[in-house]
C-alpha cells in the first residue's frame, strides 16, 4: 500500500522532502530561544560580576533573529505542506480516475459504484489530511522532543530526568488509550454509518411510511441508534478526556518537582536560576509534543483503511486491452458466435453461456427473448467485447472482437444498455456522446429515428433543454428514448438495445422499431426484449434459456414449435399480458 | 418517485457560506440557546470548573515569582552567608501549589467530562429533533428537496456543529477566562510589560484576522470546486459502462483534469492560509515574549526597586510565563475562526429544516373499531375488523358513527403542485366500495398524481374528495391514510428481517398473521427457502431479493393491513414471466373486495376494473370498461392494440 500511495507524490517531492525541512528549522530555532535565555539571566542579569545591559541586548537580538528564522521555517513549511499534500492528492484522485478510464466491465463490476466514489472523495481527503500532517508534524513533534530532551540533558542531567519519567509515563499511558480509542471510535464510526444508512432509508421511503402512518415507529427506532451512538460516544470520550487531566497531573507533577528539586540544587549551588527558568519553559514544551504524537498516530491509524481501498484502485489492472497490431477495419455488421463459452468468474460451477452457435447476417435483425438470468444480456454484451469470453470466439464481420482496435470496434457497435444513464448537460450535449461533430439536424435526424423528437419540441428550451444529474427531470420513456438516439448517432454497423423500450409504451414502442427498419436497413439490430410485440417482427428470434440458446425462427415459427416462446405469447396475449408499460420513474 | 418536479432544487452551494452577519448572529444565540436552555445547570457547572482550573493555573505560575523572589534568593544569600538554608517554608509553599494544582486539574477533568455529556445529549436531541421534525413534513418537502441534501444535514451539518459545541465553544470559554486571569495577573506583575504584550497582540490579531479572511475565501472555493469534483465523480462513476460503451474515456479523462486542477489550486491556497497563521501567530508570540524578556531584563537591572518601571527576577520570569500563557489563548480563538464560520454555516441549514412547516392536519374526524350492537354501531376496544369513522360534531359536541366502507367520490377536482400551474382539471371519480378503478395514460398524464391525492400527499386546490361521504379534510391523516393500503412501484423495504417488514403494515399483527399475508402474496415459498426464513435480514432496500420478491413482500405489507381500500402502481420493470405471474395473482388477490385505484399496466387488471379511467394531460379524457372503451376506438384503443390511430 505505502509503495503504491508513494508513487502518487510524483511533481511533489521537493515540496514533500522541504516541508520537515523547514519544519525542523521552525522547531530548533524556537528550542533555542529558551536556551537563550537561560543565558540572559545568568550572564546579564545575574551576572556575578554585576549586570551586563550589552549581553542582554545580544542575546536579546539573537532570540529575535531565532524568532525570525521560526517563523520563516513555519510558514514556509505551511507554504510546502499544503503544497505537498494538495499534490498527492490531485494526484491520487487524478490516477485513479485515469485507471478507472481504463477499466473493463469486468473490472467496474468488481467495484461498486458508490465504493469508488468513496474512495475518489473521502478516502482522498483522509489521505490528503493524513500526508499533510505527516510532513508538517510527524518530524516536527519527535525532533522537537529530542531537541529539548538534549538541552535540557545538558542544563541538567540529574533535573532533566524528572522529564524523563514523565516522558515514560505518559507514553505508556498514551499507548493503551490510543488503543483502546481507537477500537471504541471505530465502534462509533460504525454506527454513525448505520445511523445514517436510516435515515437513508427513511428519506427514500418517506411515502411508505407517511402511507402507513409510521412516523412515530420511525422516530422510535431513530431514537433507539441515536442513543446507542450517544452511549458509545460518551464511552469512547470519556476515556479521551481521562487524557487532559492526566496530562495536567504530569505537567504540575513536573513543575513542582523541578521547582523542589531546582531550588535545593541552586542553594547548593549546582544550578543556576537561569538554567531553572528554561527548565520549566520547556517542560510544556516536551510534553506538549509528545500529545501531538499520539493525537498523530491515532489519526494515521484511522486514514490506513482509506490508503488501504485507494491502492486497491490504483493496482487493479484491466481485463480487457487493446491487442497488439490491431485491426481497425470492421467489413460488415454480420456477427458471428462459434461455440462460446462464458463466465464472470473462473470459479463459478456453471458457465454463463454454454456452448453458444449462432450467426447473424450484416443488416438482419433478431430478436432476443427469455426469462430472467438466461443470460441475453451477457449474450450481445460479448459483441461489442465488453467482456472477453472464456472458450470460443465471437466474430465480427468476420474477424475475432480480440483482433480490432477497441474503439474501432465500439464505434461500430453501439449499445443501448439496459441500466442507461444521462449526464448532466444539454440534449445536445448528451446526443452527442455518439457523435462530438453532429450538426444539430443529425441529432435531431436521430430524435426523430428514436421518436424523441415530439417531446423535446414540447420543452422550453428544446434541444437546449437542460438534462439534471442522473436524467431525473425526464421520464424513465423519454430517457430511454434519448439513450437510443444518442447510440444511434454513432452510424453503428450494429445496433443492440438491450430492454431499453421497456418505459416506452406500445405505440411508440412499434414506431420505432417501423422507423428502423425503413430508416437503416442495412444496420444489424439485435433487440432484447421482455415484451412478445417487441420482438415477433424480428427476422429470427432467439429463445434463451438459461444460457442456452433453446430455440431460434421467425414469430410463427416460434408460436408453433417452441414451448417457452409461446407460453410467452399466451401468457401475454391471453389476459395476463403487458398492457402497457409507461415506467414512471 | 412519480411526482412532475416543478423547482425541484439541486443543492450545489458551496456548502460553508458567510451570510449577512445579523442573520449569523441571530443563528449563533439560538445554537447557544438550545445548549444553556436545556443544561443551564450543566453549564453553569463547567463555567465554574473552566474559572477555577485557569485560576489555578494562574496561581501555579504566580508560584514561580515566589519560587525565585520569596524562597531560592534569600536562601542562596543565607547560604552565602554561610548560614545553613531552611527548606520548610519552601515544603509548604509547594505543597500548596499543589493542592492547586491538584484542584486545577479535577476542574479540568470534572469539566470535559459535563461537556461531553452536554455535547453528546445535545446531539442527541439535535438529531432526534431533526428527524422528528422531518417525520412531520409533508411529501412534498421531500418531491422538492433532493434527497441528498437532506442527507447532508444529517452527515455534515450536526458533524460540524458537534465539532464546534465540543471543540470551539469550551475552548472559547475557556480561552476568555484565561485571557482576563492572565492579563489581570500580569497587570500586578509589571505594567510596561503588559502594554507590550498587549500591542503584540493586537499585532497578531490583525494579522490572523486578515489571513483568516483570506483562508476562508480559498476555504469557501476550495468547498465549492470540492462539491463540482464530486459530483462529477459521481456522475461518472454510475455512468462508467456508458462512457467505455461511447469510447469516452480520453475526453472524461481531460475535463476531470480541468476539474482536479482548479481543486488543487483552492485546495493549495485554502490550506496554505490555514497553514501559516499557527506558525505566524506562534513567531509574533515568540517575538513577544522575547521583546519582553529583552524589556524585562532591561528594567529588572536598570530600574531595580522603582515602583511602577522595576521588577524582580522572579517577576520577570513569572511574566515570560503568562506571556506565552496569554498568547496561546489568543491564537487559538484565531485558529476557532474558521470553523465557527462552518458551523454557524451548518446550524442555519439545520434551523431551516427545523423551520420548515409540519404538515397540517385540522382532521377531527377518527377511524375506530366497531361493532353492531343490537343493530346499532358502536365504539368498541378491541379489533373487530370492522371500523367506523368517528364524527364528533363540532358545534354540538355530538358523536356519530359511520360505518368505513370505501365509497370514493373526487368532484370536479383541480391540483397543481404550485398554485400557479395546474396539473389536474376537472376531475370526477366515483367508486363504490369494493370497486376497481383503472387509471391508464402516457406518461405524465397524472395518474400518480390521483393517487398522491386521495391520502393527502397533496392537497387540492379545488372541488371535493369524499370517502364514504365525508370530505377528507375533516379526516385525522393519519387515520385517513391507516385505512388506505398503499403498495408502490418501488417497493422500499427497511433494513430488518423478513417478519418485521411485512408487519410495518400493522405493527401488532401476529407472526401467524404476518405469515397469513405472506401466503396470500405468494411470497411463503420463497421466504422459506431462504437460509434464515421469515428472520432473513433484508440489507439494502432489498437487494438481495429479486424485484419480484420484493414487490411480493410489499404486497403482503399491505396486507397485512387489510385494509379497506387499496391505492395500486403496478411495476412496470421487466420481470421474468413466471415471477411476474405470481406477482400478479397476489395483486388479485389482495385487491378483491376493496376499493381499489391501479395505475394499471396489465390488460388482466384493466380488464378487470370495474371502470377504466383514460387520462392525458390532466384531463379525463374518456371512461368505461374495457369492452366500452375498445368500441370507442379512442386512445385507449390506441394504447391497447399499439396501433396509431
Amino acid at each position: 500500500m505505502i509503495k503504491t500511495l508513494a508513487k502518487q507524490i510524483k511533481g511533489f517531492v521537493k515540496e514533500s522532502v522541504l516541508t520537515p525541512v523547514f519544519m525542523i528549522l521552525e522547531v530548533v530555532m524556537e528550542m533555542l530561544i529558551p536556551l537563550l535565555m537561560k543565558s540572559m539571566i545568568d550572564d546579564g542579569i545575574e551576572n556575578p560580576a554585576g549586570a551586563n545591559i550589552e549581553h542582554i541586548a545580544i542575546t536579546g537580538g539573537l532570540m529575535l533573529l531565532c524568532a525570525l528564522l521560526a517563523l520563516l521555517g513555519g510558514a514556509l513549511g505551511g507554504v510546502y505542506g499544503a503544497k505537498a499534500s494538495a499534490g498527492f492528492a490531485r494526484n491520487l484522485r487524478m490516477s485513479m480516475f485515469e485507471n478507472i478510464q481504463t477499466f473493463s466491465f469486468a473490472n467496474i463490476d468488481k467495484f461498486s459504484t458508490a465504493g469508488l466514489v468513496t474512495r475518489m472523495t473521502t478516502d482522498v481527503t483522509n489521505l490528503q489530511n493524513a500526508y499533510q500532517m505527516v510532513l508538517r508534524i510527524c518530524f516536527r513533534a519527535p525532533v522537537s522532543l529530542i531537541v529539548a530532551m538534549t538541552i535540557t540533558m545538558m542544563i541538567n542531567a540529574k533535573l532533566a530526568g524528572v522529564y524523563l519519567i514523565a516522558v515514560v509515563f505518559l507514553g505508556i499511558v498514551l499507548f493503551f488509550l490510543v488503543r483502546k480509542t481507537h477500537k471504541y471510535f471505530m465502534q462509533v464510526f460504525e454506527k454513525y454509518d448505520e445511523l445514517n444508512a436510516g435515515v437513508q432509508e427513511n428519506v427514500s421511503s418517506i411515502r411508505v411510511v407517511k402511507a402507513f402512518v409510521r412516523e412515530n415507529h420511525e422516530i422510535s427506532k431513530f431514537e433507539r441508534a441515536t442513543l446507542n451512538l450517544y452511549i458509545l460516544f460518551l464511552k469512547a470520550e470519556k476515556l479521551m478526556v481521562s487524557v487532559s487531566p492526566l496530562m495536567m497531573m504530569t505537567i504540575y507533577g513536573s513543575i513542582i518537582a523541578i521547582s523542589w528539586f531546582g531550588a535545593n540544587m541552586i542553594v547548593g549551588g549546582e544550578l543556576s536560576k537561569g538554567d531553572l527558568t528554561s527548565m520549566l519553559t520547556y517542560c510544556m514544551n516536551i510534553l506538549m509534543n509528545l500529545m501531538m504524537i499520539a493525537l498523530v498516530i491515532i489519526m494515521l491509524t484511522m486514514s490506513i483503511a482509506s490508503g488501504k481501498r485507494v491502492a486497491q484502485v490504483l493496482r487493479e489492472k484491466p481485463t480487457i486491452a487493446d491487442p497488439e497490431n490491431p485491426d481497425y477495419d470492421v467489413p460488415d455488421g454480420s456477427i458471428d458466435f462459434e461455440d462460446v463459452v462464458f463466465s464472470y468468474s473462473k470459479t463459478s460451477e456453471r458457465p454463463v453461456l454454454n456452448h453458444i452457435n449462432l450467426h447473424i447476417d450484416s443488416g438482419e435483425t433478431i430478436g432476443i427473448i427469455g426469462g430472467t438470468g438466461s443470460s441475453k444480456t451477457s449474450l450481445v454484451n460479448l459483441i461489442g467485447r465488453l467482456y472477453d469470453v472464456s472458450e470460443g470466439v465471437v466474430k465480427v464481420g468476420g474477424k475475432d472482437v480480440r483482433r480490432y482496435d477497441l474503439e474501432t470496434l465500439r464505434e461500430r457497435v453501439s449499445v443501448v444498455l439496459q441500466k442507461n444513464v444521462l449526464f448532466s448537460g444539454t440534449i445536445l450535449d448528451n446526443l452527442r456522446w455518439g457523435n462530438e461533430n453532429a450538426t444539430e439536424e443529425e441529432c435531431a435526424a436521430a430524435c426523430k429515428l428514436a421518436c424523441a423528437d415530439d417531446f423535446i419540441q414540447d420543452f422550453p428550451d428544446k434541444y437546449y433543454t437542460k438534462i439534471e444529474q442522473g436524467g431525473t427531470n425526464v421520464s424513465g420513456g423519454q430517457k430511454q428514448r434519448l439513450c437510443i438516439a444518442r447510440a444511434l448517432l454513432k452510424k453503428p454497423l450494429i445496433l443492440i438495445l438491450d430492454d431499453s423500450t421497456s418505459a416506452v409504451d406500445t405505440a411508440t414502442d412499434a414506431k420505432i422499431r417501423r422507423a428502423f427498419a425503413e430508416e437503416i436497413p442495412d444496420t444489424t439490430k439485435i433487440i432484447i426484449s421482455q415484451r412478445i410485440s417487441s420482438v415477433e417482427n424480428a427476422d429470427r428470434i432467439v429463445v434463451m434459456d438459461n444460457g442456452e440458446i433453446n430455440a431460434v425462427g421467425t414469430h410463427e415459427e416460434l408460436v408453433k414449435t417452441c414451448k417457452i416462446y409461446s407460453e410467452i405469447y399466451v401468457a401475454q396475449t391471453v389476459g395476463n399480458g403487458d398492457f402497457d408499460r409507461k415506467g414512471e420513474k | 418517485m412519480a411526482a412532475p418536479t416543478p423547482g425541484r432544487r439541486r443543492n450545489m452551494q458551496p456548502r460553508a457560506k458567510i451570510e449577512d452577519p445579523k442573520q449569523s448572529l441571530k443563528t449563533f444565540k439560538r445554537l447557544l440557546g438550545l445548549i444553556f436552555k436545556r443544561y443551564k445547570v450543566h453549564m453553569f457547572f463547567v463555567l465554574l470548573c473552566i474559572i477555577g482550573s485557569a485560576l489555578a493555573n494562574v496561581q501555579g505560575t504566580l508560584f514561580i515569582q515566589t519560587l525565585f523572589d520569596d524562597y531560592i534568593s534569600p536562601m542562596v544569600v543565607r547560604t552565602a552567608q554561610g548560614e545553613s538554608a531552611d527548606f520548610t517554608p519552601l515544603l509548604f509553599a509547594i505543597a500548596r501549589v499543589a493542592a492547586f494544582y491538584l484542584l486545577g486539574a479535577a476542574a479540568t477533568y470534572a469539566q470535559a467530562r459535563i461537556m461531553i455529556y452536554v455535547t453528546q445529549s445535545t446531539m442527541k436531541d439535535l438529531r432526534n429533533d431533526i428527524f422528528r421534525h422531518m417525520q412531520s413534513l409533508p411529501i412534498k418537502y421531500f418531491d422538492t428537496h433532493a434527497h441528498g441534501d437532506i442527507m447532508s444535514v444529517y452527515t455534515n451539518d450536526v458533524d460540524t456543529m458537534r465539532q464546534m459545541i465540543s471543540q470551539s465553544l469550551p475552548q472559547l470559554f475557556s480561552s476568555a477566562i484565561t485571557i482576563v486571569s492572565v492579563l489581570a495577573s500580569m497587570f500586578m506583575l509589571s505594567l510596561p510589560l503588559t502594554v507590550l504584550t498587549l500591542i503584540m497582540v493586537a499585532v497578531m490579531v490583525v494579522t490572523s484576522g486578515k489571513l483568516a479572511g483570506k483562508s476562508g475565501k480559498f476555504f469557501l472555493a476550495q468547498q465549492t470546486d470540492l462539491g463540482t469534483e464530486n459530483g462529477y465523480i459521481e456522475e461518472m462513476m454510475k455512468g462508467q459502462k456508458v462512457v467505455k460503451v461511447f469510447n469516452r474515456e480520453e475526453k472524461s479523462v481531460e475535463e476531470f483534469k480541468e476539474l482536479n486542477d482548479r481543486l488543487y489550486h483552492s485546495s493549495y491556497n485554502a490550506n496554505l492560509f490555514a497553514n501559516i497563521i499557527m506558525p505566524i501567530n506562534a513567531q509574533i508570540g515568540n517575538v513577544s515574549f522575547v521583546l519582553c524578556a529583552i524589556a524585562g531584563s532591561i528594567l529588572a537591572v536598570a530600574c531595580e526597586g522603582m515602583p511602577v518601571l522595576g521588577l524582580s527576577l522572579g517577576a520577570l520570569v513569572s511574566f515570560l510565563t503568562f506571556n506565552r500563557n496569554f498568547n496561546m489563548p489568543v491564537s487559538q480563538v484565531s485558529q476557532q475562526f474558521n470553523s465557527i464560520v462552518m458551523a454557524l454555516a451548518g446550524a442555519e441549514r439545520i434551523f431551516d429544516l427545523l423551520d420548515e412547516k409540519s404538515e397540517e392536519d385540522n382532521g377531527y374526524v377518527t377511524l375506530v373499531n366497531a361493532e353492531y350492537r343490537d343493530g346499532k354501531l358502536c365504539e368498541t376496544e378491541e379489533r373487530t375488523g370492522l371500523w367506523a369513522w368517528k364524527h364528533t360534531h363540532q358545534a354540538t359536541g355530538e358523536v356519530e358513527y359511520k360505518e368505513l366502507r370505501g365509497d370514493l367520490v373526487m368532484d370536479d377536482v383541480d391540483f397543481g403542485y404550485t398554485d400557479d400551474k395546474m396539473v389536474l382539471h376537472n376531475i370526477d371519480i366515483y367508486a363504490k366500495p369494493g370497486q376497481k378503478i383503472a387509471f391508464v395514460g402516457s406518461t405524465g398524464a397524472g395518474k400518480t398524481t390521483i393517487t398522491n391525492l386521495i391520502n393527502r400527499f397533496y392537497d387540492i386546490q379545488d372541488g371535493k374528495i369524499r370517502y364514504d361521504g365525508i370530505n377528507i379534510n375533516k379526516i385525522k391523516k393519519s387515520d385517513l391514510r391507516r385505512s388506505l393500503g398503499i403498495v408502490l412501484q418501488e417497493t422500499n423495504l427497511f433494513t430488518d428481517t423478513i417478519m418485521e417488514n411485512i408487519r410495518y403494515g400493522r405493527l401488532d399483527a401476529t407472526d401467524e398473521e404476518v405469515i397469513a399475508a405472506a401466503k396470500l402474496a405468494n411470497a411463503d415459498s420463497f421466504i422459506r427457502q431462504l437460509p434464515e426464513g421469515y428472520n432473513t435480514v433484508i440489507k439494502a432496500d432489498g437487494g438481495n431479493l429479486s424485484q419480484g420478491q420484493r414487490q411480493m413482500l410489499a404486497i403482503a405489507r399491505a396486507a397485512v393491513a387489510d385494509p379497506p381500500a387499496l391505492i395500486l402502481d403496478e411495476a412496470t420493470s421487466s420481470i421474468d414471466t413466471r415471477t411476474e405471474k405470481m406477482v400478479q395473482d397476489s395483486m388479485d388477490k389482495l385487491m378483491k373486495g376493496r376499493t381499489t385505484f391501479v395505475i394499471a399496466h396489465r390488460l388482466s387488471t384493466v380488464k378487470n376494473s370495474d371502470c377504466i379511467i383514460v387520462l392525458e394531460h390532466g384531463r379525463i379524457i374518456e371512461r368505461g370498461t374495457h369492452d366500452q372503451l375498445l368500441e370507442q376506438k379512442g386512445k385507449y384503443y390506441q394504447l391497447y392494440t399499439g396501433k396509431a390511430g
